[in-house]
């Protein structure tokens, strides 16, 4: 039947690869808020459609360049970020974390709701196309290697943030004791805020890598929400680091499996290793705990 | 002194003048005033549940006050947040000294240096503190959390040190270290306070504190029932009897 | 009196349809009484401190095997319930084992098995050439002799269908009494604040955690099933992933998911809040009406977290809460 090295094959996996650079970028800015403020977004994917919609307006149809209506949707989406933690997440803050999930829960609906209002169902495409690059008998297409490239770089700079800044080692230190912050000078809410638009800006990326290479329309971000949250809670909440590697073996599975089969049944396959690793390291594969 | 400064401070760095404060449903302070001058090293001694630490958490503004007035350098603490005290030169070792525990050791001293006006002193501090702690030097890139404790108790006053306070409050340095590591902190507090830096400490191991500070108030329950220099303290029949065990 | 006055309440809403309730309030009310069965299954496990988003999975099996082996071999909902009712406790075994035995809690528990919700949803689109996909299915009408089936489930008469989901429903309100009774009830509340002290002292917390999650997972499925039934029609969207199972946990939390009728009060207030939104602009702006439903239920879980029926008993009871050792989980 089939012979398994074929180059399409290899062309999957490939694929794959530059997906996960793209799925490690939409788990970062997940793992980022809830590391620090200890609250999963689950109207995250919501924030990165937002962020699209931005984008398509300003690009397609008030006619900004494309990159300046990037810069735009990036600001718009950390505002959003940061709007949502204000307004939304502080007032249940103390609450019990259920409905902190279910707020974000409640954005989730509320935002899908609006977009439908706002913008309609039909799909829409900011028209903008590449060539595909041929190597061989392979093709790549050039919105995943220039996302792949931009989420990396992106990774990259907010490691560097978080490493070398003051505001960037206290996003980091919040997250051990919150208790003491004021005694380093530092106004715990200040940092949420900043941490929430940091969120906000990451989706707000992967909002201009998605806009490329997708239709927009209200329901997008659950093709994009679940896997997220799988690839999250794989590599251990608020775990960086595992998130990104988790993203890459996701992206595998769903790029080879939907090479085989179906795209759905390459989260299915996903889903049903995200089990087994549950029953194997229940704390995701690289949690500590 | 012609013109008196606003709120008359007489001299005084820090004064609390008839503090009370407590959690909720909980008061732990009774009327307490004090008060530390500049240059001073001052104790605060007392039995477990005293209320010590709650003093200095009041001072910190992690805990409001429900009557009386903190004063530093004149200025009223009232309106003042609780991140905003150590701008005004006030910096606290923490109980339990409270490491970022998966930061390294630098992480924790620039943690230290938050402040946007402590940032451009970061090196020239750093280097005062590792001069100080040569130890911390030779960690310099361990996770916090692997020290040792007397080591993670360096780490928690230079941490302190790293802003450059006019007044350092610490609070129970002592605790949880073995008796060899106890002795070496308190040569460590009164190399500090040889520095120049004015220091409140609070204290349960008060034979030990007692030799390192100028003066030292007894609370007790939550009430300031004693206080005087140091030696004349460590004299008193009253301490003798019930903390010294003599 | 007191004592009799749920009976009273009970019988008035026995009658009710029988009095000319016209059409509509009627369809409404077995709405509200099928999901406040459904709510409740969820509660039991929420008010655990067991937040499953997962639920919509469990809907899901419930709905589609019944009617697909109904559909592709004629096999009676009878004998298709049960099956899907084994094919839920499988799922919710194999989801509920890990994360019981490896105390996979809280955040986790909620994405976990949200997660699942979804993947049931794409299962179910992934199958289009069974399932129809995303255009839902509609189970062969069994109906064109007679206004009744007994052995496809199918009623054309709507009274049937609300007597059928009003027995239902007590029988989920009955299961919620039986597990408030019982000794495990009293353990799982000691899990749910202090699982390693609960464990201490000799309770197996995870075979505890897996019945209730049984129990609540199989009402959840039967739910489902009738669901399909009843309204003949089904597709993904309506019976699986996040969407719904988010809805299930916002009724619940409308309604107060502490108190036994809490989640019934909540199926009624967010079908009715939806419906009369819908009514008010459902025509003239598309999507208005669940922009403010959305924005509603943000507004609810900030300012009334307790929800409607916890919040009222609760005000009624001055201070002394509705159920306070169950508040924290």
């Amino acid at each position: 039947m089939m012979q398994i090295f074929d180059v399409f094959l290899l062309e999957a996996v490939l694929n794959g690869l530059l997906l996960g650079g793209l799925l490690a970028l939409l788990s970062l800015g997940l793992n980022l808020v809830f590391g620090v403020i200890d609250v999963v977004w689950i109207c995250y994917a919501e924030l990165i459609m937002v962020g699209m919609y931005a984008i398509y307006y300003l690009y397609a149809v008030f006619g900004w360049p494309l990159l300046l209506a990037m810069a735009a949707g990036v600001l718009l989406v950390a505002a959003a970020g940061a709007a949502l933690h204000q307004f939304v997440i502080r007032p249940v803050l103390a609450a019990e974390p259920i409905n902190q999930l279910l707020v974000t829960g409640g954005v989730l609906f509320f935002l899908q709701a609006a977009a439908t209002l706002a913008f309609g169902i039909e799909f829409k495409n900011i028209g903008v196309s590449f060539p595909p690059i041929v190597v061989g008998d392979i093709s790549f297409s050039m919105p995943r290697l220039i996302s792949f490239g931009v989420a990396l770089a992106g990774m990259l700079a907010l490691y560097l943030f978080l490493k070398r800044s003051y505001l960037g080692t206290a996003i980091r230190a919040i997250s051990q004791d919150r208790g003491i912050m004021p005694l380093m000078g530092v106004n715990p809410h200040r940092i949420f805020i900043i941490t929430s638009a940091l969120g906000g800006g990451l989706a707000g990326l992967a909002a201009c890598l998605l806009v490329l290479q997708y239709d927009i329309h209200p329901a997008i971000g659950l093709s994009f929400g679940p896997i997220t949250f799988l690839i999250c809670v794989l590599g251990g909440l608020g775990n960086m680091a595992g998130g990104f590697v988790a993203a890459f073996i996701f992206a595998q599975f769903i790029s080879v499996g939907g090479f085989f089969l179906a795209v759905e049944w390459g989260y299915v396959i996903a889903f049903v290793f995200f089990i087994a690793v549950m029953f194997w390291r229940p704390q995701g594969i690289w949690g500590s705990k | 002194m012609s013109i008196p400064a606003p709120k008359s401070s007489g001299g005084a760095m820090l004064r609390l003048e008839g503090v009370s404060a407590g959690y909720a449903g909980f008061q732990a302070l009774f009327n307490v005033s004090l008060e530390v001058r500049p240059g001073e090293s001052v104790a605060v001694i007392g039995p477990n549940g005293a209320g010590k630490t709650t003093l200095l958490r009041t001072v910190s503004k992690l805990i409001e006050l429900s009557a009386g007035e903190i004063l530093m350098e004149g200025r009223s603490l009232h309106a003042v947040p609780a991140h905003e005290v150590i701008a005004l030169g006030i910096a606290q070792v923490p109980e339990g000294r409270r490491l970022f525990a998966r930061l390294s050791v630098e992480e924790n001293l620039k943690m230290g240096a938050f402040l946007p006006a402590a940032r451009p002193r970061y090196t020239e501090r750093l280097k005062f503190v590792y001069s100080l702690f040569p130890r911390l030097q030779e960690r310099s890139s361990q996770i916090a959390g692997t020290l040792s404790g007397g080591e993670q108790q360096m780490c928690a006053i230079g941490r302190a040190l790293m802003s450059g306070p006019k007044l350092l409050l610490l609070d129970e340095p002592s605790a949880g270290l073995a008796p060899v590591v106890v002795q070496s902190i308190f040569a460590l507090v009164k190399r500090i306070c040889a520095e120049g830096y004015t220091v409140l400490i609070v204290e349960q191991n008060i034979r030990q504190v007692l030799k390192v500070v100028d003066r030292a108030y007894l609370l007790e329950t939550g009430r300031i029932k004693m206080d005087g220099p140091s030696a004349e303290l460590l004299a008193s029949d009253e301490i003798r009897k019930a903390y010294l065990g003599i | 009196m007191m004592r009799a006055l749920p009976w009273i309440c009970l019988a008035a809403l026995a009658a009710a349809p029988l009095v000319g309730l016209g059409n509509y309030p009627l369809h409404m009310l077995i709405q509200v009484l099928l999901w406040g069965f459904v709510y409740t299954g969820w509660s039991i496990m929420g008010r655990l401190g067991l937040v499953s988003f997962g639920h919509g999975a469990f809907l899901g099996i419930g709905a589609y095997v019944v009617v697909m082996l109904w559909n592709a071999y004629g096999v009676s909902p009878w004998i298709g319930l049960p099956i899907a009712l084994a094919l839920t406790a499988v799922v919710a075994f194999v989801i509920g084992y890990p994360c019981f035995r490896f105390k996979i809690v809280g955040h986790y528990f909620a994405l976990v098995t949200l997660a699942l919700s979804e993947i049931a949803r794409m299962l179910i689109v992934a199958l289009r050439d069974h399932t129809g996909g995303s255009l839902g299915v509609t189970p062969k009408t069994a109906l064109t002799e007679s206004a009744y089936s007994l052995v496809a489930l199918q009623f054309s008469s709507k009274l049937v269908w609300f007597y059928i989901v009003l027995a239902v429903w007590l029988g989920g309100l009955w299961v919620w009494k039986k597990m408030d009774r019982s000794m495990a009830r009293l353990a799982l509340e000691a899990i749910s604040q202090e699982e390693d002290a609960a464990g201490s002292i000799g309770i197996n917390v995870t075979r505890l955690k897996l019945g209730v999650t049984l129990i609540s997972a199989l009402m959840t499925c039967v739910g489902g099933a009738l669901y399909a039934q009843y309204q003949a029609y089904v597709n993904p969207d309506s019976v699986a992933g996040i969407g719904i199972s988010l809805q299930m946990v916002f009724g619940v939390i409308a309604g107060g998911m502490y108190v036994r009728l809490g989640p019934t009060v909540g199926a009624a207030f967010t079908l009715l809040l939806a419906e009369s939104l819908r009514l008010m602009f459902g025509n003239s702006l598309h999507a208005l009406d669940s922009t403010i439903y959305g924005l509603m239920l943000v507004l609810f879980i900030i300012f009334m977290p307790k929800g409607i029926l916890g919040g009222a008993l609760e005000a009624v009871k001055g201070k002394k809460a509705a159920s306070p050792d169950v508040q924290r989980a």
